[in-house]
């Protein structure tokens, strides 16, 4: 089931694009006669209005789904399955005659010898004019400028037509008529060519590791993979031609010479360091010019004109035969097409940041499997499942080892015929120790669990202690005035900024972060408590001490229904705002959590994932913040009606 | 023994800032008997919510004493129960929780409490509204309820706080009667402070007419309005030539007061 979902997940993305097409078509004509049927009775600015209406939010989430469709090049997958396969076998010949392209004005505007010939002149203008007078005597200078003369002739012999070498000469003219011939097996078209059984085997687009199976799967792919491979040979060939003449070839020698000598001089010398270093450093220089020089890449103007020209029709003949792989390439996929490096193709630009919706459903099925051998979870915990937990466990975290010591009498010893018998204090202690089975109890597990865990027990310890500090702040001058400073200089503190002494102190684990968050809910519900509590009507106040309550009934019966509003809200913002510190925290430091996942993600590249966290984190924030409002309506109905 | 004695009250605010002082109320001298039913009129600012919630036990006086059969005042007791301007319901109980309150806090058993709050209610006219919320009632009804909680615990003294001044003029008439029925059917000591002559004329069996700068005792009449009400309609009262003559009276002296005030300026 799982495997055949995941196999067809190009023809259920085209399903659910048409429907989303259907469905934004549908509503924006619902939307429209809604909006011209309202429009008499509502004016301008009504607030009415900001109810909203269901139509317009379908309208919003099927452009925002096929916006992502779009961009993630899901729709091109979905309708044109084979263009991830066909661009790639395209990509392959780029990246096989890459070499030749990049020495044509393809792609750039200068021939490249052409670059190197401008280029390396006018290094050698500014090496002249700055040859250091102070650190080589006369005669070195002498040879130092004999250097940088010849390295000009050099390139003025590479760049004269009479110099260039015969080989080359022959050489250009085979690459040249490969690329006709190739052109010409290209305008033949793809007919009758067969695609591989072992390519037809390959993983489909984006259902694999490698995304884009690599093996022409179509009779066009087989076509531009055989033009590829053939255009390496031509490459190859190219690579290996050198322009070196019997002339360039003596010059090269002496000049060659004169540079070792001058090296071998100041490695024999004894210089001081400084004078030493600056020697060193103008001869690495002129050595640096003269070895792009002395390999013969450079060329005479018009010597590669005519391979120009077959490269250049040699890219038209490849249009022609990409024929309707052009149109959905340029509407279908945005971004810079697919690229292919040594091992594989890939989608480059927002089809490879942005994981098809498919492709991160997919990603999510994988992580929410909770069978861990079977490929489930990520990296050795599921993301939320369940487990057995030792009661024995859960109570020896709350009873201290040294509760045990305190108790009377000893702990036992062994007897002398070699026995060990465990007395009241020993069973006590492995009680405290959690060495004593006690029956298991279900409790949740995984990466979103232990984030929900540590945001629920530090939003628990926040209210504990938060609500009562500000309740007290509301009513007592003392407590209002003696930790209001205390309060007020450590709220304004982003949580973060905390995050590294406290994940210090208190461990990368759940109590750092625990803590973490527990200042930041504490202060929330500190201030939301006392703004509620000191907000209850003076009148209200005097009504209970007419009607006989005491103090203390006044703060429980009163007070503190009084404040639940402002509780409740300083409990949904205290969620936010854990919700966010806690990811951030969880990639700073820690190994299980959702904000831990994000961030082994973004070491590896991993985008899918990556969207996958990002959708995890908003879907729980929209949850919790769901839930609130739930249980705001709920527990105080009468909220802004008192 | 249940009369309400008050003797040379002052009350004198300081302001911290400045260290102004204003009189807010000077020698005021009076006694309630058990049962009468006071009204208090006066320009605002002359001290009439200060002195009630003197008697109430809210704020201290700084020079005089108030006692009630005998006892002294000395901060709020249920034996004075008020009623204020906006209800102060609280708006997370129920109209019986609220009018339940003041048993809860004394702990009396919930089968008596029940008995009670059902009996209050019907006398208020709030039968079968005993698990509405509160936010949701009208103002007339939110203040009977407000009726209902302070009677409910059997205070001897009720003071009212212009209890009707933020209803519409039908509601308010319907209140009138009702105060005066609860008046009659209670035989409580009640002072209400209204900002309204004919009300006051109304319902006081007894009317202060105040003055402000310092707050004191301006006039006092004895009325027999009240007494009337609890047989004829409100409305033929107001049309007996006694009741235009005492009202026209009233208002030309709070008329000249506020002038007087205004004049100083």
């Amino acid at each position: 089931m799982f495997s055949w979902l995941s196999e067809e997940r190009a023809s259920i993305a085209a399903v659910i694009i048409v429907t989303l097409l259907l469905c934004l078509v549908i509503s924006i004509v619902i939307g429209l006669k809604q909006t011209a049927y309202r429009a008499k009775d509502e004016v301008f600015g009504d607030p009415e209005r900001t109810l909203g209406g269901w139509y317009w939010t379908l309208t919003g989430i099927s452009s925002i789904l096929l916006l992502w469709f779009y961009f993630s090049w899901g729709m091109a997958r979905a309708f044109f399955p084979e263009t991830g396969n066909e661009l790639c076998q395209a990509a392959k010949i780029d990246t096989a005659i890459a070499p030749i392209t990049a020495a044509l004005p393809i792609n750039s505007r200068y021939f490249k010898s052409t670059t190197l010939t401008r280029r390396n002149l006018e290094q050698l203008e500014i090496l002249e004019k700055n040859l250091p007078v102070d650190v080589y005597d006369k005669a070195e200078q002498e040879k130092l400028f004999r250097i940088i003369l010849q390295s000009k002739q050099i390139i003025e012999i590479f760049s004269n037509p009479k110099n260039q070498s015969s080989d080359s000469i022959r050489a250009f003219k085979t690459i040249q008529d490969g690329f006709r011939e190739l052109s010409k097996t290209l305008g033949f078209g793809y007919k009758g060519l067969i695609p591989d059984p072992e390519a037809l085997a390959q993983p489909k687009w984006g259902t694999d590791l490698t995304e884009i199976p690599l093996l022409p799967t179509t009779p066009r792919g087989v076509l531009l993979d055989k033009t590829s491979q053939d255009a390496k040979l031509l490459t190859k060939l190219f690579l290996k031609t050198r322009n070196n003449s019997a002339a360039a070839d003596a010059l090269i020698k002496t000049t060659k010479e004169m540079i070792n000598n001058i090296k071998e001089s100041n490695e024999a010398s004894d210089f001081e360091e400084e004078i030493l270093s600056k020697r060193f450093a103008y001869v690495k220089a002129v050595e640096r010019i003269f070895r792009r020089l002395d390999d013969g890449t450079i060329f005479p103007p018009s010597a590669l004109d005519n391979l120009s020209n077959s490269v250049n029709d040699f890219f038209l003949a490849i249009t022609e035969t990409r024929g309707s792989l052009n149109i959905v390439d340029r509407i279908f996929v945005p971004g810079d097409g697919v690229v292919k490096s040594k091992t594989q193709c890939t989608e480059q630009g927002s089809g490879r940041w942005l994981p098809k919706p498919t492709d991160v459903i997919a990603t999510f099925l994988k992580l929410a499997n909770p069978d861990i051998e079977g490929g489930g979870g990520y990296k050795g915990s599921t993301l939320l499942w369940w487990k057995w937990i030792q009661i024995a466990d859960i109570l020896a975290f709350f009873i201290p080892d040294s509760l045990i010591d305190l108790f009377p009498g000893d702990y036992g010893r062994h007897s002398e015929t070699g026995v060990f018998q465990p007395n009241f204090k020993d069973k006590a202690l492995a009680l405290a120790q959690g060495d004593i089975y006690l029956g298991a109890v279900p409790m949740l597990d995984g990466h979103i669990w232990d984030s929900l865990f540590r945001v629920i027990v530090a939003l628990a310890l926040g209210i504990g202690l938060g609500v009562p500090l500000g309740i007290y702040m509301g009513i007592s001058r003392f407590f209002k005035s003696f930790f209001d400073p205390i309060i007020e200089l450590y709220r304004p503190v982003p949580p973060l900024a905390w995050a590294p002494l406290v994940l210090t102190i208190f461990g990368i684990q759940d109590d750092g972060k625990i803590f973490l968050l527990f200042m930041v809910a504490f202060a929330i519900m500190v201030i939301s408590a006392r703004t509620g509590a000191s907000g209850t009507q003076l009148s209200k106040i005097r009504a209970s001490h007419s009607l006989g309550a005491s103090d203390r009934q006044i703060l429980r019966y009163v007070i503190l229904p009084n404040a639940m509003p402002e509780i409740l809200t300083g409990i949904r913002i205290s969620i936010g705002v854990c919700w966010g510190t806690l990811v951030a925290a969880e990639m700073l430091a820690g190994t299980t959590g959702i904000g831990f996942i994000e961030n082994v993600a973004r070491v590896v590249s991993n985008y899918e994932l990556i969207w996958v966290t990002i959708l995890i984190m908003g879907l729980l924030g929209l949850a919790f913040d769901i839930l609130m409002r739930w249980a705001i309506v709920k527990t105080i109905p009468w909220r802004g009606k008192g | 023994m249940s009369d309400l004695v008050c003797e040379n009250l002052s009350m004198t605010f300081a302001n911290p800032q400045t260290g102004v002082k204003i009189e807010a109320l000077k020698d005021i001298n009076f006694s309630l008997k058990r049962g009468e039913l006071l009204s208090v009129l006066g320009p605002s600012g002359c001290g009439k919510t200060t002195l009630l919630n003197m008697i109430a036990g809210f704020l201290n006086p700084t020079a005089g004493k108030m006692s009630l059969g005998g006892n002294l005042i000395e901060g709020p007791g249920v034996e004075r129960g008020m009623v204020f301007q906006q209800g102060a319901l609280f708006e997370w109980l129920t109209v019986s929780k609220n009018v339940d309150f003041g048993l809860r806090m004394k702990k009396t058993p919930e089968s008596e409490s029940n008995q009670l709050v059902e009996k209050w209610l019907d006398i208020v006219g709030l039968q079968g509204f005993g698990d509405t919320p509160t936010y949701q009632l009208s103002g007339g009804m939110q203040q009977r309820v407000a009726l209902a909680r302070c009677l409910v615990n059997g205070p001897d003294v009720i003071l009212m706080d212009e209890p009707l001044g933020a209803l519409d003029a039908l509601t308010r008439e319907k209140m009138q009667s009702l105060i005066l029925k609860l008046w009659k059917e209670t035989g409580k000591t009640i002072i209400i402070i209204t900002h309204s002559v004919e009300e006051a004329l109304l319902l006081g069996e007894r009317l202060f007419v105040m003055a402000p700068r310092p707050g004191r005792i301006h006039k006092e009449y004895n009325l027999p309005f009240a007494g009337k009400g609890l047989t004829k309609s409100l409305r033929d009262i107001k049309h007996e030539g006694y009741f235009g003559e005492v009202r026209e009276e009233i208002l030309t002296m709070i008329w000249d007061m506020e002038e007087e005030i205004m004049g100083g300026v």
